[in-house]
């Protein structure tokens, strides 16, 4: 269906390029050069084809989606970058519109529906890609300075009375996250007996913007919030402790009363693209690397207002000796 | 009604209605009265509350279903043949992208660089209106490279230019049916369009992938689903309204249906088709936020990446580019149709604009010939200008949220704890048969047994969605924002009608309120008012305001001057003026400005949803967010719209009972839903 479509494409501009070159005859400068130079390349390479990558909307896998990208393009490969959420793009592994998700953390439905175990088997884990997902309860760092015992469960009560808002009636707030994200927290503040509230925030957009709030007014805040995050580079959230985290203390999800666990975040992959098993398919097993890594890339999308491919570049000039690893196995 | 010939029976039927209306009033009061004593006894029993990240049996049986359509798609004939028509999409738009805005392989550039491409717009501009329009034109396509979004801007238009082609193809021949169709047909048709207008986009997201596959394909259904309906609304209205004489005329010489429809009701309704055209424009650049989503390509793009950064002026750029577009579209259109007018009766000088559009035509070959060969002419030289304008924004922003702080806190807390608070309390936490009750005793007060029958079905069928609560705390925030909607309009409809100036001035500032795509001032509002449902209520006034204010000054403009010269002859104050003539006799506009401005708010529930309002906006964000949630985002985007069917019913039931009060006007817009001014109820989500 794609080479249907590619020839339907390209019969057509070709026509319409006819057209044009009723006004356009004669030979131009550079455009024609770089066409040429372009054919060229396109001759000589052509062992990796295209790479369809979802972007989803978190800067930390933005760094992740346009590194790989920048080795990738460095092989050979064409780039398509596609801007997703994680849902969209778990289903575009059927349908060859997506071929790598870089970073999971953790969708037990999607898994349900397209890892071969129980679904149609269209996706595959690719293994860990390094990044550890932190997920709990912050506060900002200004608040656990000035009450260090904050930083335990068993104090929040105490100040619950400091949280409230104009939308916890009453009671403590804690500000839920993003819908995007698991999240246990009506169940924990119930379970805990905690005297408190959660209001969602909605989105990435508004837990960054309270946060960033409460620290600069130096206002009570209590929320969902994770790491690796570009946030952190700019406010070192506190995470408070919640009763440690055991197998299976999640299972029921009403009566979740415990922690979060850290998560290693893994590569998901179309599996039809997989046993092409070319130059991309190589770099996408071997791409591993740390928080810090994703972090630095992040802060220079996020803080230094750099564009991700020019992000990505720098990062790889700059760590050649990890790239050199992931090329060579 | 308003001619001094009138005079007696105009007089009758407002004493008649005012009569009417307090008596209302009253029996409105004490059903609210027995209501709160009722709530006082029964608080927080029964109010069918639940928590907020728990599914039910309905929600997991509608996510079955999406999973059923899911796992089917390879074999599934529906989904082959919807996949072909996206991929037929696809190929259109990539085409047309690679002509205009992204480099067509192995060029280094698209096929047309952006001189090219500017000069044949301005052309376009000249040559289906004036000289005015054409340097609006080109000056507009040459912020879009200056500002260093071309290649966005180019493919926003690219999408907007095959949504819009095929709403025509599809919207005008349904618009024939709308308005010469039969009663049950158009009816069915009615509750579509509604279901079309009032779903939110974030509930059929996710499917329209599905059906149509990721990117561009998906941009454009999206688009198309939401530009569908004002054409059709609207150009059916306009060929249902040519005059029966005419008809009756033609009809007697013996024409055939189809000559009818050819000769006499199309060219007739000409004008309002064009302003259904100009009005589906306008709604299919409302999506350009959300086309993004899903990877549709466009100016949208740029404003949700500079989202996930926090980055306020990195996201106002495009999104005001977004409204400078939406500005060209709209007054070349318009300016068109005028000229079509002007050039029909024969009142327009042929010889000088064909001159003028032969010299231009070569001019537009020169420049596209240039634009192939040369790289200047390619790509559009760049500028650091979008930054710096970036930046500016970014600072002003900051000074305004750190001056202005502690003033929006209390602002916030007030309103909170005055408004939001108890009628919450009232609405949400008493038992959900009593608030049912009661809701169905006020639509009978107000819209009669009519008011009554919408209203009961729609309550019925909200329970049985299971998000009563939800439901009640969304419904607490729409009321509450349309109450401050209210008051902004009459303040400010009434001051630019009597005001030339102030008009001017703000007439753009509320063009901009209604396109500007809501994700470039929420976080502002964020900043200034925190994740609360009070920042979830001016967002929504922004966007709903506008309309309101234009309504009201618009009825307000129309009061006749010789009733207000009588007025003032008699000694009115300007006080007295205003409360006494000028507003009772612009009650049409304020009762039709009431239910757009409802619709309106009710439209930004699901943007309410990311700023932390909760309620059924969070549920449909939810749904769209993680797979397992579509049901609940399915039912809540279905009690979004039942909701709004019934505001609407109920507000068009009070108008049209009894004896014509409201008037004929008002009754035809309220039942067609032409939205008379600006952009049309245009959920952005």
């Amino acid at each position: 269906m794609t080479n249907h479509r590619k020839r339907g494409a390209r019969l057509a501009s070709v026509s319409a390029v006819a057209v044009l070159t009723l006004a356009a005859c004669g030979s131009g400068g550079s455009i024609s050069e770089e066409t040429a130079a372009n054919e060229e390349k396109a001759a000589a390479g052509g062992e990796c084809g295209e790479v369809n990558m979802a972007v989803n909307p978190w800067v930390g896998y933005e760094a992740d989606a346009y590194v790989y990208g920048a080795v990738a393009e460095s092989l050979g490969c064409t780039m398509n970058y596609k801007d997703l959420k994680e849902d969209v793009s778990w289903q575009g592994f059927g349908t060859g519109e997506v071929d790598i998700v870089m970073e999971d953390w953790g969708h037990p439905d999607l898994e349900d529906k397209f890892f071969a175990e129980k679904g149609d088997g269209s996706a595959m884990e690719v293994g860990p890609i390094g990044n550890v997902g932190v997920i709990g309860w912050f506060v900002p760092p200004w608040l656990a300075k000035e009450h260090p015992d904050i930083l335990d469960w068993n104090n929040l009560n105490k100040y619950a009375q400091d949280f409230a808002t104009s939308e916890s009636g009453g009671k403590g707030q804690f500000l839920g996250a993003d819908p995007s994200y698991v999240q246990f927290d009506e169940a924990i503040v119930s379970n805990l007996g905690l005297d408190f509230k959660v209001v969602f925030s909605g989105s990435e957009a508004a837990s960054i913007t309270a946060f960033q709030k409460a620290e600069e007014n130096k206002e009570f805040l209590i929320g969902y919030f994770y790491e690796p995050q570009w946030l952190f580079a700019d406010i070192d959230l506190q995470r408070v402790a919640l009763p440690e985290y055991t197998d299976g203390c999640q299972d029921d999800p009403a009566k979740v009363a415990c922690d979060y666990p850290e998560t290693d975040l893994n590569k998901i992959a179309s599996t039809s693209w997989m046993e092409e098993d070319g130059p991309a398919q190589k770099l996408l097993q071997n791409f591993s690397w740390t928080n810090d890594d994703q972090n630095l890339v992040a802060k220079y999308i996020s803080e230094d207002g750099m564009s991700p491919e020019e992000a990505a570049a720098k990062w790889v000039e700059d760590n050649q000796d990890k790239v050199d690893a992931w090329t060579q196995s | 009604m308003t001619t001094l010939a009138e005079r007696p029976p105009v007089r009758e039927v407002e004493e008649d209605r005012s009569g009417v209306w307090a008596s209302r009033w009253a029996w409105a009061v004490v059903v609210l009265a027995a209501w709160v004593v009722v709530w006082r006894f029964t608080d927080g029993v029964d109010t069918l509350a639940r928590p907020v990240r728990e599914s039910t049996p309905l929600f997991d049986r509608l996510s079955d279903f999406r999973d059923a359509v899911l796992a089917s798609r390879d074999t599934n004939p529906v989904v082959q043949a919807t996949y072909a028509v996206g991929q037929w999409c696809v190929d259109a738009t990539d085409w047309l992208s690679r002509m205009v805005s992204v480099p067509d392989f192995p060029r280094p550039v698209p096929q047309v660089g952006w001189l090219g491409v500017l000069a044949a717009a301005t052309w376009i501009g000249y040559a289906v209106a004036n000289l005015r329009i054409a340097v609006l034109v080109a000056a507009s396509f040459a912020t879009f490279g200056v500002l260093g979004y071309w290649s966005d801007a180019m493919d926003l238009l690219v999408i907007t230019f095959v949504a819009v082609l095929l709403a025509v193809l599809i919207g005008l021949p349904l618009a024939v049916y709308y308005g010469t169709g039969g009663r049950v047909g158009v009816g069915l048709m009615t509750s579509l369009l509604d279901l079309l207008q009032t779903m939110p986009t974030f509930v059929y997201l996710g499917p329209i992938v599905l059906f149509f596959g990721i990117g561009s394909s998906a941009a454009v259904v999206c688009t198309l689903a939401y530009a569908l309906p004002p054409i059709i609304r609207i150009a059916g209205h306009g060929i249902r309204n040519v005059s029966p004489t005419t008809i009756e005329a033609t009809d007697s010489s013996g024409q055939t249906a189809r000559q009818r429809l050819l000769k006499v009701q199309l060219p007739m309704a000409r004008a309002t088709i064009v302003v259904g055209l100009n009005q589906t424009i306008m709604a299919a650049l409302s999506m350009a936020t959300l086309a993004a989503y899903v990877d549709g390509p466009g100016l949208g793009k740029p404003v949700l990446r500079a989202l996930t950064r926090n980055d306020v002026g990195g996201a106002f750029v495009p999104g005001m580019l977004i409204v400078l577009m939406a500005v060209m579209l709209d007054r070349t259109t318009t300016a068109a149709s005028r000229r079509a007018e002007i050039a029909a009766r024969g009142g327009d000088d042929p010889r000088l604009r064909r001159i003028l559009l032969g010299g231009g035509l070569v001019g537009v070959l020169v420049a596209v010939w240039l634009s192939r060969q040369q790289l200047w002419a390619a790509e559009f030289p760049e500028s650091d200008l979008g930054g710096r304008i970036a930046d500016g924004v970014d600072s002003a922003f900051g000074w305004i949220t750190s001056t202005f702080d502690g003033l929006t806190g209390a602002v916030k807390d007030t309103v909170s704890t005055v408004l939001l608070n108890p009628l919450q309390s009232l609405l949400a936490d008493s038992p959900w048969y009593v608030t049912g009750l009661a809701l169905l005793a006020i639509a009978y007060v107000v819209g009669r047994r009519r008011g009554l029958v919408s209203a009961a079905i729609c309550l019925t069928l909200i329970v049985l969605l299971d998000l009563w609560h939800s439901a009640m705390l969304t419904l607490t925030m729409v009321l509450v924002a349309t109450l401050l909607v209210m008051v902004l309009a009459l303040v400010f409809g009434v001051w630019m009608a009597r005001s030339r100036a102030v008009d001017l001035v703000l007439r753009p500032v509320l063009d901009a309120g209604q396109t500007i795509p809501p994700f470039v001032y929420l976080i502002p509002v964020l900043a200034l008012f925190d994740p609360t449902r009070f920042t979830a209520i001016v967002a929504s006034v922004v966007y709903a305001a506008p309309v309101a204010i234009k309504l009201v000054a618009d009825g307000i403009s129309a009061v006749s001057p010789s009733t207000l010269e009588a007025s003032r002859s008699t000694g009115c104050t300007t006080w007295q003026e205003i409360f006494k003539v000028q507003l009772p006799m612009a009650r049409n506009s304020l009762v039709l400005a009431t239910n757009q401005g409802l619709l309106y708010v009710l439209s930004m529930v699901v943007i309410g949803g990311l700023v932390g309002a909760g309620a059924l906006g969070y549920d449909v964000v939810l749904g769209f967010s993680r797979s397992e949630e579509w049901g609940k985002g399915a039912a809540a985007g279905l009690t979004i719209v039942l909701l709004g069917v019934l505001i609407d019913r109920v507000c068009r039931a009070a108008a049209d009972v009894p004896k014509d009060t409201t008037g004929a006007r008002t009754r035809t817009l309220l039942r067609s839903k032409v939205p008379v001014a600006g952009s049309p109820k245009s959920g952005l989500i």
